[in-house]
């Protein structure tokens, strides 16, 4: 049997959140593995939220939010996407490869756009096997 | 209180149980901690859907309540109402969407099933920890601003005025009136298009309720409904608007010549000059990067021309005598306070030069539609004489559909208003040139509307050659000696599958509407989304049209889709309804999922001020610890994330509940 790998999912509620809705009402097809937690905005994802997920047993953590310049509260994706490498350069001391955590920009309209970048971040995790929280997959 | 869960999923007809196993999920939303009820329904948010919310929620004594249905986005607000109605707080309810994002994407039904199962915990955990919460009321400012000033902004500006409330109407240009201005006839009835807009640009003008900011752009939005804060840049115009009497003396005099837009550049107007004819305000304004006196001032040159303003006294032309032109005039800044926002900042035209085939630009007698519509308008640059370049009558005219439109190297959408009015072009050309052979070159002909499928038939009875085929060159590169002197249009007819080659004399290319290249920077400012085509995006196709995603803005028109005229007209005034619904209710509910700063955890490190865009947290010195200004607050929940002691909390997205939900959907 294939693995089948869990990602959570937080997208901001006003580009990303509405852009996976987009992708839901033109019935863009795609893997089932994300499931997605709505948060205001991107700037209120907490580096704990994604701890959280993998300590839960996720295989990867997908956060969007609004392009720059498009965020519906003017600049919270700039502080997210700031957070982000801190978060990372984190998750690899702990041994969490870096492809299992991807910051994405998803605007209201990229329904075909967030269909790809689950579909593609599936198959990424899919490859990289299931996430051990004893120090990654690599490590076994 | 411990929670007593119902959770209800829905149906959705087919559309979720047709992959979910809703019954199988509503077992398993059984079986799950605090659920007191779980049931599956053909239609949650149907009136017998929400009843059965109501009655558990009376009967059994629920004190939670989750639904699984559509995006939060479609039907929170009817489920959180519902639970209003019987007694329990709207903020104890919670959504899980199992339709857009589960059953509408997945074919696999296990796979489905079991994401709707993660996505129904999840909500379970959440609802869980969820707590009552407040909206508060703040009084609504009855101002409102209106965006463009085309037939649009024009109509919701004079509903909302004549109801008795001001409304600010910013127009860019120097005139209201926009595109509509500047058509001839209106499809299908054939009425005059200034005849239509002119008095209603006459009323906006002289309307007491109505403050007209022409010439100007918004940079700057803040606040929220009912409390917004607009600044406005009020562009230059060197004109005293209170002393000129739009008497025109001042372009007679000036020397300047050039292409004038109103007339797509058909016509020439001067360097001061008035923009129409019918001009609402009707005053001059100077094109300052076309004046000579202007261009000197900012080359240093002291006095250059100013004859406008001085005149010629030695022919005995005197200058403006009413002393309204004012060279030190600057752009200004103005802020003004206003509850709601309409925008109506239309369209442009797509521009043919793209497609180098089509020889626009290259060849002599190839013209856009709204090129056309000047050249049929009485006051146009040829007083309504269809002419060409020359100066002589076409005797052949093709009339080339979808150009830009349904078409995937530029917009793949259609324009919707090109097939109207490339009929109403027809019609004008029989009507003045009887002789003319006229040609609609089209790939369907899309007479859908009121009266426009009798208007196709009757132009079918007119004596026009409809050839189905998109044409593809048009070249004057003749074979023939009947194409000589000519332009040869390229097209396959599909009809009998064959290629033509067809010479006229004129070529009128049924351009595309498309989003205004200012779009994207106007979205930045008010904060609204854009749809995949640049056009700016409706809350919802169907439930909102008109609103937006930020409450208290509205888009109506075609800046919003490509839309003829009667259609921008009913959206306008669904519009200003919307807004005058708000004012009459004289006060707007502030969202009550907002920040709030625990005083005994803060430790007054302020790093939470520099995280908020909207300057909603500031410092108590006396107590050294942060606060929240609630009406302010937009909830957005960066400042939750940055805190460092953990004293902030967002309300209704607090850290537990996301948590639980990163749990639920783990579970």
């Amino acid at each position: 049997m294939t693995f089948e790998p869990k990602i959570v999912g937080i997208l901001c509620n006003w580009c990303s959140y509405t852009g996976a809705d987009l992708a839901g009402t033109s019935r863009k097809k795609y893997a089932p593995n994300v499931r997605i937690v709505r948060v205001m905005c991107s700037g209120r994802v907490e580096p704990t939220f994604v701890i959280k997920a993998f300590e839960r047993g996720a295989d990867g953590v997908l956060i969007c939010g609004c392009h720059i310049g498009d965020c519906h509260y003017q600049d919270g994706n700039k502080k997210t996407a700031r957070r982000m490498p801190l978060l990372k350069k984190m998750l690899s001391q702990f041994g969490i490869e870096d492809e299992r955590v991807r910051l994405e920009w998803v605007s209201a309209s990229e329904g075909d756009r967030f269909a790809a970048i689950v579909n593609e971040m599936t198959e990424q995790v899919r490859k990289l096997g299931p996430f051990k929280s004893n120090g990654g997959a690599a490590n076994g | 209180m411990a929670p007593k869960i119902g959770v209800y999923i829905c149906h959705c007809g087919s559309n979720i149980a047709g992959i979910v196993d809703c019954s199988k999920v509503s077992d398993f939303a059984r079986a799950l901690p605090n659920v007191a009820v779980a049931r599956d329904y053909k239609y949650m948010c149907s009136d017998p859907g929400q009843n059965l919310i109501k009655d558990d929620i009376k009967k059994l004594g629920l004190n939670r309540v989750v639904v699984a249905s559509c995006s939060p986005r479609m039907h929170e607000p009817t489920f959180r109402r519902a639970c209003q109605d019987a007694g329990l707080n709207q903020y104890l309810f919670e959504m899980a969407n199992i339709r857009e994002q589960c059953s509408w994407v997945h074919t696999d039904k296990e796979m489905a099933t079991e994401k709707a199962k993660a996505l129904v915990a999840a909500a379970v955990k959440r609802v869980a920890l969820h707590e009552p919460l407040e909206t508060k009321e703040v009084s609504m400012n009855a101002n409102t601003l209106v965006i463009g000033g085309g037939v649009a902004g024009i109509q919701a500006a004079l509903e909302i005025a004549d109801s008795g409330h001001k409304v600010y109407l910013l127009e860019k240009d120097a005139s209201i009136g926009g595109h509509m201005a500047m058509f001839d006839k209106t499809f299908p009835t054939l009425d005059c298009a200034a005849c239509i807009l002119t008095p209603k640009m006459t009323t906006v003008g002289q309307h007491r309720n109505i403050e007209l900011l022409a010439n100007s752009e918004i940079t700057e939005l803040s606040g929220y409904v009912g409390n917004f804060k607009a600044k406005i840049k009020k562009k230059a115009r060197y004109i005293d608007m209170v002393k000129c009497t739009g008497c025109g003396r001042c372009s007679e005099l000036c020397p300047t010549s050039i292409p004038n837009e109103f007339d797509c550049g058909l016509g020439k107007r001067k360097a001061i000059y008035i923009p129409s004819p019918y001009a609402v305000p009707n005053k001059a304004i100077i094109d300052a990067k076309n004046c000579r006196h202007l261009k000197g001032k900012a080359e240093g040159k002291a006095d250059v021309c100013r004859l406008c303003q001085k005149g010629i006294p030695n022919r005995n032309q005197p200058g403006c005598e009413a002393e309204a032109i004012d060279f030190n005039q600057q752009d200004e800044i103005v802020e003004i306070e206003i509850g709601n926002i309409i925008v109506a900042t239309g369209f442009q035209q797509f521009d043919p030069t793209k497609i180098y085939q089509l020889g626009y630009g290259r060849l002599n007698n190839v013209f856009t539609g709204l090129e056309f519509e000047r050249l049929t308008n009485a006051s146009g640059p040829t007083n309504g004489k269809v002419l060409l370049k020359d100066g002589s009558e076409p005797k052949a005219v093709a009339i080339l559909h979808c150009i830009g439109s349904r078409d995937t190297n530029y917009h793949k959408y259609c324009s919707r208003v090109c097939c109207m009015y490339s009929l109403k072009f027809a019609h004008l050309l029989r009507e003045k040139l009887p002789d003319t052979a006229v040609y609609q070159l089209y790939i369907d002909m899309r007479c859908a509307g009121s009266g426009y499928e009798e208007f196709y038939e009757r132009l079918q009875e007119e004596g026009v050659n409809f050839i189905r085929g998109k044409a593809g060159e048009v070249t004057d590169l003749t074979e023939t000696p009947e194409e000589k002197g000519k332009l040869v249009v390229m097209v396959e007819d599909t009809l009998v599958r064959r290629k033509r080659r067809l010479p006229v004399d004129m070529v009128i290319l049924s351009c595309a509407l498309e989003p205004r290249p200012d779009t994207e920077q106007l979205a930045r400012i008010l904060t609204l989304s854009r749809k995949a085509d640049g056009f700016l995006l409706e809350k919802h196709p169907k439930l909102d049209p008109v609103a937006t995603t930020t409450d208290g803005i509205y888009i109506v028109g075609a800046c919003q889709s490509p839309k003829d005229i009667p259609d921008t007209v009913a959206q306008a005034s669904a519009a200003a309804a919307r807004v005058l619904a708000l004012i009459s209710k004289g006060k707007v509910e502030i969202e009550a999922a907002i920040a709030y700063i625990d005083e005994d955890k803060c430790a007054g490190c302020k790093i939470c001020i520099d995280m908020c865009p909207y300057k909603a947290i500031s410092f108590d010195e006396v107590k050294k610890v942060c606060r929240v200004n609630e009406a302010l607050c937009k909830g957005c929940g960066t400042c939750v994330a940055a805190c460092p002691a953990g004293a902030i909390k967002g309300r209704h997205f607090t850290t537990e509940e996301i948590m639980a939900e990163i749990e639920g959907v783990m579970a």
